[in-house]
């Protein structure tokens, strides 16, 4: 069942001994409906990671709240709403092959529905199911974390937290790292996986082309404040505006617009894909 | 862990900021022993007033220090109890066999808190003043003199600055691992302890983890650099010794002529 996550003007910072980052959230207001797909972008030190972990009660507002489905996690104590918060959000860090430590890759994926519950016999079947879903063999399931590549690693990390059966994915940078097939496979992989199970899936990325690619909506984040929420396509339309956030465009737009530029043609609707853009091609005569 | 006070470093531009870290060093080791000089009341204000400038000197807040106190809190009441138990003299208030509370055991107990506090408040000016670089460099020339019996204080105080540099990257990654068990249910400090010994696991493999490979890292950079450990190097950070850190240096020496000046001389021990 997909839920809805809602920031109410949520303002969050980071306290490292006496110092206080000022406004690391800064009075967020943001609304990702039920089973929508959203790509968060914005410069590094923007806020992105940390608007995730808001997500999952990792850092707490101290002023506002944040509402995922029905639980609110607001400044002051929330020991049952953490709780239920991180069953039902999965959380994928940066570079998450960090978090490994078992000494088999079973016993790392088993870790979190194990917390949650879970009976072993259960987890190990989630475990298998899991796992083919990242695209790796059962026969890696008896081998130690520490033995595996850099891009088994993110797998198995990855399939740590689908075992968790969450209803909301967050993946900050799951592609970071990777070869591009890989991070193609990965991407593809979660897509897959959202649209399965019907979640709700936030996603921090660089890259426009995966915004383009996978995400339905987009999020810009700047110094700790959201400064543009809009569905993908239409963010891609006014290209001066994308300029002025120092956002990059997508492959097909830049290509669709140097055409346009060149022949003097407008080709119908915004192209986010070469395919989306071939058939724009036709369809005007160019080709 | 994110409140550790000790061992930070407070960025500033204060003239305690400014001092040689060497002087610094000097004076906050000489003000540990000079402590031991006072023995009355008069002595122990004569401190406290000094203490109190120092830190106004820093332009830290008096919080700050306060939380550097903290955590060692238990430690120092713990001393200062036993302290009280087991000194006898003067009028006695609870008299227990061997253990009694005394006027003279209030009296010392209150003394031996005040010295606590203050090594913790001093030592704190300095780590909180000087940059950990800057603190090795300081320990290191202090230490020089030691080569000719033969000590690697070259490599020691490169070990030293190495463990030091790392220290926030450890915090960091203990952070980020710590969050990433969260995520996955784990709930630290709740339960048993055996429970909570649990909890740990996941935490500590993938730190020594990530610390070997750091390690190892860095032993090849260093190599590929060509580092040799035995050869006589020049600093690229020079240590400036000024008129300020002699002054420093002097009111240490007034400090001390004042508490001899107003302790007591073995009179009313
Ligand atoms: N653990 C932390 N402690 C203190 N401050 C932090 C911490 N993590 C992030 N910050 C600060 O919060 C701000 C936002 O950081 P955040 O990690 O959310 O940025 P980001 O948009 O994810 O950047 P990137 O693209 O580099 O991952 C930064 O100014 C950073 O310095
Ligand atoms: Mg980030």
């Amino acid at each position: 069942m997909a839920m809805q996550i809602s920031f109410d003007s949520v303002t969050a910072d980071y306290q490292i001994g006496p110092i206080r980052s000022p406004r690391v959230l800064d009075s967020i207001d943001l609304l990702l409906p039920a089973g929508s797909f959203t790509a968060v972008i914005g410069h590094t030190g923007s806020g992105k990671s940390s608007l995730l972990k808001a997500m999952n009660g990792l850092i707490i507002p101290y002023d506002g709240k944040v509402t995922i489905g029905q639980t609110t996690i607001k400044a002051g104590k929330n020991k049952k709403a953490l709780r239920a918060i991180r069953q039902k959000v999965g959380m994928v860090f940066q570079f998450p092959e960090s978090q490994l430590f078992a000494e088999t890759v079973e016993k790392d994926i088993c870790f979190g529905p194990l917390n949650f519950g879970v009976s072993l016999v259960e987890a190990k079947s989630i475990a298998r199911v899991v796992l083919k879903q990242v695209g790796l063999e059962p026969s890696i399931l008896s081998k130690s974390p520490l033995s595996l590549s850099g891009g088994q690693k993110r797998r198995v990390a990855i399939a740590g937290i689908l075992a968790m059966q969450p209803d909301i994915l967050v993946l900050d940078e799951p592609g970071a790292g990777l070869d591009p097939i890989g991070k193609r496979e990965i991407l593809q992989m979660i897509t897959a996986w959202h649209k399965e199970k019907k979640l709700t899936t936030v996603i921090v990325t660089h890259d426009m082309d995966d915004v383009a690619l996978y995400a339905d909506d987009v999020v810009v984040m700047e110094h700790g404040q959201v400064v543009k929420h809009d569905k993908v396509r239409s963010f891609f339309t006014d290209v001066n505006q994308l300029n002025e956030w120092h956002v990059d465009v997508p492959q097909a737009r830049s290509l669709q617009l140097q055409i346009e530029q060149e022949t003097g043609i407008k080709l119908p609707g915004v192209c986010l894909t070469l395919p989306e853009l071939a058939d724009a091609l036709i369809e005007v005569g160019i080709v | 862990m994110n409140k550790l006070i000790l061992g930070r470093y407070f960025p500033g531009d204060s003239w305690i900021h400014r001092l040689d870290p060497r002087a610094k060093l000097v004076a906050a080791i000489y003000f540990i022993f000079v402590l031991f000089l006072a023995n009355n009341w008069q002595t122990y204000v004569f401190l406290w007033l000094f203490t109190t400038a120092v830190i106004l000197l820093s332009n830290i807040s008096i919080r700050t220090y306060l939380r550097g106190v903290r955590p060692l809190i238990w430690l120092i009441l713990f001393t200062v109890f036993l302290q009280v138990l087991f000194t006898a003299g003067g009028e006695i208030y609870v008299d227990l066999g061997p253990i009694t509370i005394s006027k003279f055991g209030l009296i010392n107990g209150f003394y031996i808190f005040c010295r606590f506090i203050m090594i913790i408040f001093i030592s704190t000016v300095v780590t909180l003043t000087t940059k950990p670089i800057d603190l090795t460099d300081g320990m290191n020339a202090l230490l020089r003199p030691l080569r000719k019996l033969k000590v690697p204080v070259d490599e020691l105080s490169l070990m030293l600055s190495i463990s030091l540099r790392f220290i926030p990257n450890l915090l960091d990654e203990t952070q980020k691992v710590m969050d990433a068990q969260r995520a996955r249910g784990t709930e630290f400090g709740e339960g048993s302890l055996v429970k909570q010994m649990k909890t740990l696991v996941p935490i500590f493999l993938p730190l020594f983890v990530s610390s070997l490979n750091r390690a190892e890292d860095m032993a090849n950079v260093m190599e590929v650099r060509g580092y040799q450990s035995d050869v006589k190097r020049s600093t690229f950070r020079q240590l400036s010794w000024q008129q300020k850190d002699t002054i420093s240096l002097l009111v240490m020496a007034m400090l001390t002529v004042a508490l001899l000046v107003l302790r007591s001389n073995g009179f009313g021990h």
